[in-house]
């Protein structure tokens, strides 16, 4: 039994498919069919919706994709839709605004965009962008080129009236009234599989440490943006799914002595004030990592655990050499980032233990760091390849040297051969060509859909280039962060 | 009437007449999502959902087909092949070639196979999935040299003459010979393809269709089911978007849902998941282009010859028409002085390629302007340059190379105008001595216009339909056979209505698009929609306005040219009456308020055997000005500063045609940078989700963006209120970004070498296209 707040009132489910998606309860259950589906996989944002959570005595808003989001993960917060906030009748000055200026045209996109723009109107949350293109980036419009739509973005400014329609004291009581209360196990027989599927919300790492015990074959699911694929467009039979949004313990964010310990349920839009002030490209990489929906939903850990080859914060975190910690009902471990991802689809995970947190270290004065994200398109797109240099600079030499890419092998992988030819050596564009000609030693890059092997190649060296060039010349390097106009 | 009656005083009394800048009548309800799609309607009690199995080859011959896994899946209630239908297995617009089902063949991958109908959408879908197929494989002719190498052709190769190109080019000062690749490109409009069928009584079958051609959908339908056409009715009250995507490839939805609704009785739904939209639905054509150009020392033509080459697909769908519109525009603003266009039209084993906003005109007007450059290049001239010194201009220099007379030329003040207030030359040469630091960021400018010729050049297509009534409360309801996909046609049309009666526009109510309305409608397509739509509302409301004309005249005993229709009141001498009460007097004394209009476009005419005549009943024109800069460490790229001078005639609605303007450049943009296609050497598509398939976001907007539409603008034709067509034209104004990028990526040799950049101009490609121009500096040092 889940239970989340809508429109003003408590809404529990006492018959809940675990794996069935936010999206399809509204439109094929409710008949609430402002939300659109234009890909199901959480890329176009027709579906955006905005989940409000509870954090201290206020609401915080944010935008997610509808889509990909199960319905357990609902419990506990509130729904808005884009039939809450106004009617053609009435409608809230997000609607007004965005229909004055022509900002739909075909109008299939537009519900999505006015949701985004809806959580941006509530925004209290200083982890959230305020740059209009930011805020936009998970949206996709076919027809409008988006003018109109920036337009009434930037038109937009809140009225402490109209905002405080949404988490005011009435909606911030049915939050606290719900949020202990327990889902316990789910049972739902699946008409198209013809099982059972079980899920559960647990809201301890105790219980979830004895629920991988007992469910061995369930799937964990941080913030659903692999996993709702899964079901969306494998259409995978899930026999048991254990939701982990609701455990604290994996949601916080800490400065420890080994440096900063990031939970593995932290959502990525809570990192990035904590990894922006780690270092400025860790910022803005995270901000070219999905979109606001994606990074309102996944969790770092999430990134780290499926092992992708194409996750963007593991090459980071491998060159920084952060530390994993895994645990289960046998106790925790703590092993070097780089050494969990074993092969293509095979990670250090034993039966019964999860990721339970990263820890980055201190970035020390005389590493220089570079990380950089190569992709067709520079928002919401998933990597080519992605890049990480931590270079350890002792008068003029090379001390340390840790390299890793993403999209360079079947895991994200150092880039051994590189980094010894770097060791030691000047910094210089001698040591910088011998360390390039070394990255051939390093990988065999796949050609796919989104780059060629020669490409991924050129780009990981000319990206080594890049990082020498910022550290010895004062020509701009970076078409991108000249331009963000929207802000 | 007077031609351009109206457009004086009263429209600005009027509440939404023509001219005005409303916004799109469904706006409120788009943003408040109540705007109602067809996988928004209310389902009908027992509602089937169907889906289809689509091939996993891309050329193979079907052995054995075991469904038993299918019909025995859970929910399943009804399996639909090649032998359950009752008509004829196709859904071919203009050739029947393109089976609903495979029979025995597959032709490419993703070709739809069978169709099953489950209780839910999960059910049909998990249940298509356990269809045990054997095939046994055949090679594939995938790409356009495979076809060509295997002199494989959807029709014969078709060519263009204006006088004897290949001696005009040998006997020029200079010759110049080029090659470009252009890639296709997937409509992505956000709603996917969805029909939804509704049996009634005595074979009676009502669809509501995502589609910009209704009456195609409802003579496919029938055809497929074996019976009359005047037993399908076919409804679309809006899609969201279609951008060319839904003039054809909407039929297989539409005829297999039909067909399920008739085998079974129930209502059936059917809606592709936006992967199998984007495996199983056509795309742009991709194209390869050589040319040849013969000029003189200032790279004025003296002959150009071009050689198109297309990927169509497995099937001939709209590719004729297509490739011939890319022969139409290689020569875009410019006199080629002799010219010989050359089309193959390849037959691939890939999806039918279809129609897209631009339908072929952007791959042959590239061509051109990528001609221009490498002879700009050549000469050592600024590109604008040449390109002013080749435009058309009378007496001499404005014949077409399919010998209509370009009479309506404005593209040069047009551009001399945007030159001006984008301050190009200025910049261009900024640009280019900031190319010769250190850097390794390069930026490029390109200032490149746009000629589009406005009609189906298939020449009957050009007629339009409406349906008007007026109730006896005053209140108007509207029907034409045009399509809204998102373009704003029905707010225009309403506003040649609400301008022809002068009542406000609140008054006139928006019907959907109906085949039992009007019928043996064109495709909303080919940017026709206002100009044929909105002359066939004018004329039906003329007719009603003359009858109420003439039953007053009569009445009052005033002379017809004395009563005046003004600001929802009507003058008849000295007596001024409201709309209502004349409308309501009119009812009583037995006035029929309900008019049929029609519209066919005048002077055109087309002779395909020989490609000459006047396809086009007049041009649109436009021009841009993109600034982009690239990284030559990484490829990444992006527009920095965009100017934009575009010719609407005398806009219905400013704020529609500025919608279209914009939202079609950045498309275009999309189509020459991000978007790219990917197939494997299998046949199969590997870039078949926005994961994978980029178009552009917010920030890939020009950071800064300029667009004007041209105040000197007029139509000197008598279309509807000298307005112009709108919808396509735009898109290839994205031209200027790719030609800026060409020229940012010789910014990488200093200028030095005309590089080969082929478009999408993918980061990748931008990063090869700098080291081989930059190793090609090298050998000339």
């Amino acid at each position: 039994m889940i239970s989340f707040v809508m429109n003003g009132r408590i809404r529990t489910l006492e018959r809940v498919d675990p794996a069935q998606t936010v999206l399809e309860w509204l439109r094929e259950e409710e008949r609430l069919t402002g939300s659109k589906e234009g890909c199901a996989e959480g890329d176009c944002g027709a579906c955006t919706v905005a989940l409000g959570e509870l954090v201290g005595d206020t609401v915080r808003y944010r935008a997610i994709n509808a889509c990909i989001f199960f319905l357990p993960m609902l419990h506990g917060c509130e729904l808005v839709t884009v039939e809450s906030i106004g009617t053609s009748k009435a409608m809230h000055p997000v609607q007004k605004t965005l229909a004055d200026c022509n900002g739909s045209q075909c109008g299939f996109c537009t519900p999505g965009f006015v949701m985004s723009l809806f959580a941006r109107y509530q925004e209290t949350d200083p982890a959230l962008p305020h740059s209009v293109n930011s805020v936009l980036a998970g949206n996709l419009c076919r027809c409008t080129g988006y003018g109109p739509i920036i337009e009434a973005a930037q038109a937009l400014t809140p009225e402490t009236e109209t905002k405080s329609r949404f988490g005011n004291s009435e909606t911030v009581a049915l939050l606290k009234s719900i949020q202990d209360a327990p889902v316990g196990e789910i049972s739902f027989p699946d008409p198209v599989h013809k099982t059972d599927r079980a899920g559960f919300v647990p809201t301890s790492e105790t219980e979830l440490k004895e629920l991988l015990e007992t469910h061995p074959d369930a799937v964990m699911v941080g913030g659903a943006t692999d996993v709702g694929l899964w079901v969306t467009k494998g259409m995978q039979n899930l026999p048991a799914m254990i939701f982990l949004g609701n455990i604290p313990s994996l949601r916080t964010i800490e400065q420890t002595e080994a440096g900063l310990c990031i939970g593995a349920g932290v959502k990525y839009s809570d990192a990035l004030t904590h990894l922006t002030a780690l270092h400025h490209d860790l910022g803005s990489l995270l901000t070219r990592l999905g979109s606001v929906q994606v990074r309102n939903s996944g969790t770092i850990g999430g990134n780290i655990a499926n092992g992708s080859p194409i996750g963007d914060t593991p090459p980071f975190l491998i060159a920084l050499d952060a530390q994993l910690t895994l645990a289960s009902t046998h106790g925790e471990r703590t092993i070097p980032i780089e050494s969990f991802f074993i092969e293509y689809g095979q990670q250090d995970l034993h039966p019964g233990e999860y990721v339970k947190s990263v820890t980055i270290p201190p970035i020390r004065d005389d590493l220089v760091f570079r990380t950089y994200k190569i992709s067709k398109r520079f928002d919401q797109d998933i990597s080519a390849v992605c890049g990480a240099f931590a270079i350890g600079l002792d008068g003029g030499k090379v001390k340390t040297a840790r390299i890793a890419f993403g999209g360079m092998a079947g895991t994200p992988k150092r880039a051994t051969a590189c980094e010894a030819a770097l060791a030691g050596q000047a910094w210089t564009e001698e040591t910088i060509n011998a360390a390039c000609l070394a990255l051939t030693e390093d990988y065999s890059p796949l050609t796919d859909m989104r780059a060629s092997a020669d490409y991924r190649l050129k780009v990981a060296q000319n990206l080594l280039r890049k990082a020498f060039i910022e550290t010895t010349a004062s020509n701009r390097t970076r078409i991108l962060e000249a331009q963000d106009t929207n802000a | 009437m007077p031609e351009d009656a109206g457009t004086g005083f009263e429209t600005n009394r009027l509440k939404g007449g023509v001219r005005s800048a409303l916004k799109h009548d469904s706006a409120d309800l788009h943003v408040t999502g109540e705007a109602r799609y067809v996988d928004d309607l209310p389902e009908p009690a027992d509602c089937l959902h169907l889906y289809i199995a689509t091939s996993e080859q891309a050329h193979a011959q079907i052995k054995d087909m075991d469904l038993s896994d299918v019909r025995h899946a859970p929910g399943v209630v009804a399996v639909l092949t090649a032998k359950d239908i009752p008509g004829t297995n196709d859904i071919g617009p203009v050739i029947p070639d393109d089976p609903l089902f495979v029979e025995d063949k597959v032709m490419y991958h993703g070709q739809s196979l069978f169709a099953v109908a489950a209780e839910s959408r999960k059910a049909a879908r998990y249940a298509a999935q356990k269809a045990r197929i054997n095939y046994e494989a055949l090679s594939p002719l995938v790409t356009i040299e495979d076809a060509r190498t295997a002199g494989s052709l959807i029709e014969a190769e078709q060519v263009m003459v204006l006088g004897d190109a290949e001696a005009a080019i040998s006997q020029a000062p200079h010759s110049l010979s080029g090659r470009l690749t252009e890639g296709g490109q997937d409509h992505f409009y956000l709603e996917g393809q969805v029909a939804m069928a509704i049996p009634g009584e005595n074979g009676e079958i009502l669809v509501h269709s995502s589609t910009q051609n209704p009456t195609e959908a409802q003579h496919l339908i029938a055809k497929v089911l074996g019976v009359p056409d005047n037993l399908i009715t076919v409804v679309v009250r809006r899609m969201g978007g279609g951008f060319g995507g839904k003039e054809t490839q909407s039929a297989l939805l539409a005829a297999a849902a039909a067909l399920c609704a008739s085998k079974t009785g129930r209502a059936v739904k059917f809606r592709l998941d936006r992967d199998d939209d984007m495996i199983v639905t056509g795309k742009r054509h991709d194209f390869e282009v050589g040319w040849q150009a013969g000029f003189d020392d200032n790279g004025r033509l003296h002959g150009a010859q071009f050689d198109l080459a297309s990927r169509c697909g497995f099937s001939t769908d709209l590719s004729l028409a297509i490739n011939d519109r890319a022969m139409f525009h290689a020569d875009n603003c410019y006199f080629l002085g002799a010219a010989r266009i050359v089309s193959n039209r390849m037959r691939t084993n890939t999806v039918s390629n279809t129609a897209f906003r631009g339908f072929g005109g952007p791959q042959g007007m590239i061509a051109v302007e990528h001609m221009m450059d490498a002879i700009a290049f050549k000469v050592g001239r600024d590109p604008l340059d040449v390109r002013l010194d080749n435009l058309y201009a009378a007496p001499e220099r404005n014949l077409t190379p399919y010998h209509q007379t370009v009479e309506d030329f404005v593209a040069r003040e047009l551009m001399e105008d945007l030159g001006t207030s984008s301050d190009y030359r200025m910049r261009r040469k900024q640009i280019e001595d900031a190319n010769k630091d250190a850097g390794t960021i390069k930026r490029g400018i390109a200032l490149t216009p746009v000629k589009f010729g406005i009609s189906f050049t298939t020449t009957h297509l050009n007629q339009a339909g409406a349906l008007i009534h007026i109730y006896t409360d005053g209140s108007i309801q509207l029907n034409h056979g045009g399509t809204e996909m998102g373009q704003g046609l029905m707010v225009k049309v309403a506003q040649v209505v609400a301008q022809e009666f002068q009542v406000d526009i609140d008054r006139v109510r928006i019907m959907a698009t109906s085949t039992e309305k009007v019928p043996n409608t064109s495709a909303t397509a080919a940017s026709s929609g206002s100009d044929l739509n909105g002359m066939a509302a004018k004329d039906a409301a003329e007719k009603i306005k003359k009858r109420l004309v003439d039953f007053l005249s009569e009445r009052e005993g005033v002379p017809a040219d004395d009563i005046v229709f003004s600001n929802n009141r009507i003058v008849a001498g000295r007596h001024v009456f409201t709309f209502n009460e004349v409308i309501k007097q009119a009812y009583l004394a037995r006035i029929s308020l309900s008019a049929t209009g029609y519209y066919s476009t005048p002077k055109i005419h087309y002779d395909r055997a020989t490609h000459r005549g006047r396809p086009f009943y007049y041009f649109a024109y436009g021009a841009a000005v993109s600034e982009v800069e690239i990284d030559t460490l990484t490829g990444e790229n992006r527009v920095v500063r965009t100017d934009i001078l575009h010719e609407v005639g005398q806009s219905l609605n400013p704020a529609v045609d500025m919608g279209q303007i914009e939202g079609g450049f950045v498309q275009g943009m999309g189509w020459l940078t991000t978007e790219e296609l990917v197939y494997d050497s299998n046949g199969r598509l590997r870039t078949h989700a926005p994961s994978t398939y980029k178009i552009p976001t917010a920030s890939d907007r020009p950071a800064s963006m300029n667009i004007k539409i041209w105040d000197k603008g007029r139509n000197q034709e008598r279309t509807i209120h000298r307005s112009k067509a709108v919808g396509e034209p735009p898109f290839m104004l994205a031209i200027s970004v790719f030609s800026a990028l060409t020229h940012a990526v010789s910014g990488a040799t200093g200028h030095r070498v005309f590089p080969q950049l082929d478009a999408p101009a993918t980061p990748e490609r931008i990063l090869m296209a700098v080291d081989a121009a930059r190793a090609e500096a090298e050998k000339l040092a």
